[in-house]
């Protein structure tokens, strides 16, 4: 019987969650035994006409990660949506929109005037700058076309599963394989981690206090953190209770609050909102002018709250821009 | 179309007070404006602020909470952090670049129907200056 065939591909993304497929170690040979690695543009050669050939759900299963920004991304999700009986959205940026996601508080022009233009670093006398078409004398030269707003996969195509986190740790990923080789599929949409929030498995958790609440609001950066104590009871944000859990607190095993990419449990819509409700809570201010010297301390709210989901969330981006 | 431009609110209401301030204004027959669709909530710390973007992102022109006055409160604090809320989420809104006038948040207790009236009548005169929602989608 011939091996199951997977793809794997990238969109937007940093190149962390094909890192984090090699980081499976000698795990990686037993996948390598059972399937048939069909595109893997990272790491071995095949051509995308090679998919185009192939016929429609041949692919058992496409991990795609990477939030999709441009038409090559679009096209290739499309066609291995259409090659592959699966589809898994592998990592935060495929999963939630991640961090290229916000680039949604910005458009296609600004992003395009500060990468090419106005950077100090930027020395460009002659004014060359990308084109969708270059014509030269051996023919025409094309790229992508840039959007001006970054989508999860699963605004762009189907998707059936996820495998949350930045980038998703080595353990969930072998149990997403497993489970999908093993033909014991989960119900569609299934999240691959935990249903519950971090919080509930937080080895910091036993230090919380019975009532929480805080006089200030401190940025890890500025601060030297207590190795044993919950963050949030400490004033440093943290968004755990808003994020699922199931990463094994890497994070906050490395001295670091949680920065939400697992994304939010299952009843949850908006992380962002879902956690700007659950630190007003714990400030600890009654008066006007309290409320606005504590609230002044929290520094860039969209990239504290939305930092993996902006795209997923109920504004999607920035408006008016 | 911005001539007879009419705004549509979506008024969460605390069902202790601002809800029975409204339920007094309609008693006493006082005059407001039909454009608030109100809510009733058990309390405006019920409220949760994904509903706010929800309303704003299909369309509402405008959001209205209302709760009770500091100490009134039937469930002890949960005014208290409605207003914490709201305080930040007046910022989240400004820099996604949502017109944070938007969301009014009011404390009208159950014996201010006239205060009520008044607050409904104010709204809709500063959104209908504001003019529609640039979410809304056109139908």
């Amino acid at each position: 019987m011939a091996k199951p065939k997977v793809a794997i591909y990238w969109c937007a993304s940093c190149g962390g969650c094909e890192e984090a497929v090699v980081d499976l170690a000698e795990d990686i040979l037993k996948v390598v035994e059972t399937v048939d690695i069909v595109l893997w543009p990272v790491a071995l050669d095949f051509k995308y006409k090679d998919i185009e050939a192939m016929p429609d759900k041949s692919i058992l299963v496409s991990f795609i990660n990477g939030s999709v920004r441009n038409s090559e991304q679009e096209h290739i999700v499309k066609l291995l949506r259409q090659k592959s009986q699966l589809v898994v959205a592998f990592g935060a940026c495929a999963h939630l929109g991640g961090i290229p996601g916000l680039a949604n508080i910005a458009n296609r022009k600004e992003i395009f005037e500060t990468a090419y233009k106005l950077t100090h670093t930027t020395a460009n006398p002659k004014g060359v700058y990308p084109q969708l078409v270059t014509e030269i004398p051996q023919g025409k030269l094309t790229l992508p076309e840039f959007y001006d707003t970054v989508k999860s996969l699963d605004q762009t195509i189907d998707v059936d599963y996820y495998l949350p986190g930045c980038a998703p740790p080595p353990d969930l990923i072998m149990k997403g394989i497993q489970t999908l080789l093993s033909g014991n599929l989960p119900p569609k949409g299934t999240v691959i981690a935990s249903e519950k929030s971090l919080c509930e498995t937080c080895p910091r958790n036993k230090t919380k206090p019975d009532k929480m609440v805080i006089k200030e609001i401190k940025r890890i950066s500025e601060v030297i953190a207590d190795p044993e104590k919950c963050f949030l009871a400490e004033g440093i944000i943290c968004v755990g209770p808003a994020t699922r859990g199931g990463c094994g607190e890497r994070c906050i095993n490395a001295n670091v609050p949680c920065r939400g990419c697992f994304g939010p449990t299952k009843e949850v819509v908006d992380q962002g909102a879902k956690f700007l409700s659950a630190l007003a809570s714990i400030i600890d201010a009654n008066t006007d002018e309290e409320v606005k010297k504590i609230t002044d301390m929290i520094i860039d709210p969209i990239g504290l709250f939305y930092m993996y989901s902006l795209p997923t969330s109920i504004l999607r981006r920035k408006q008016g821009v | 179309m911005k001539d007879n431009f009419e705004p549509k609110i979506i008024g969460f209401m605390c069902k202790w007070c601002t809800y029975a301030a409204a339920d007094l204004a309609g008693v006493s027959r006082l005059q407001y404006p039909p454009n608030i669709v109100p809510i009733r909530l058990m309390c405006s710390g019920g409220l949760e602020p994904s509903y706010i973007l929800k309303a704003l992102m299909e369309g509402a022109d405008g959001v209205f909470i209302g709760g009770c006055h500091f100490g009134d409160c039937h469930y002890q604090t949960g005014n208290y952090q409605t207003n914490k809320r709201m305080a930040i989420l007046q910022r989240l809104l400004e820099e996604m670049g949502i017109d944070k006038r938007r969301v009014r948040l009011e404390w009208i207790s159950a014996a201010e129907g006239a205060k009520f009236a008044r607050t409904i009548n104010e709204f809709v005169q500063e959104i209908t200056k504001l003019g529609p929602n640039p979410l809304k989608k056109e139908a």
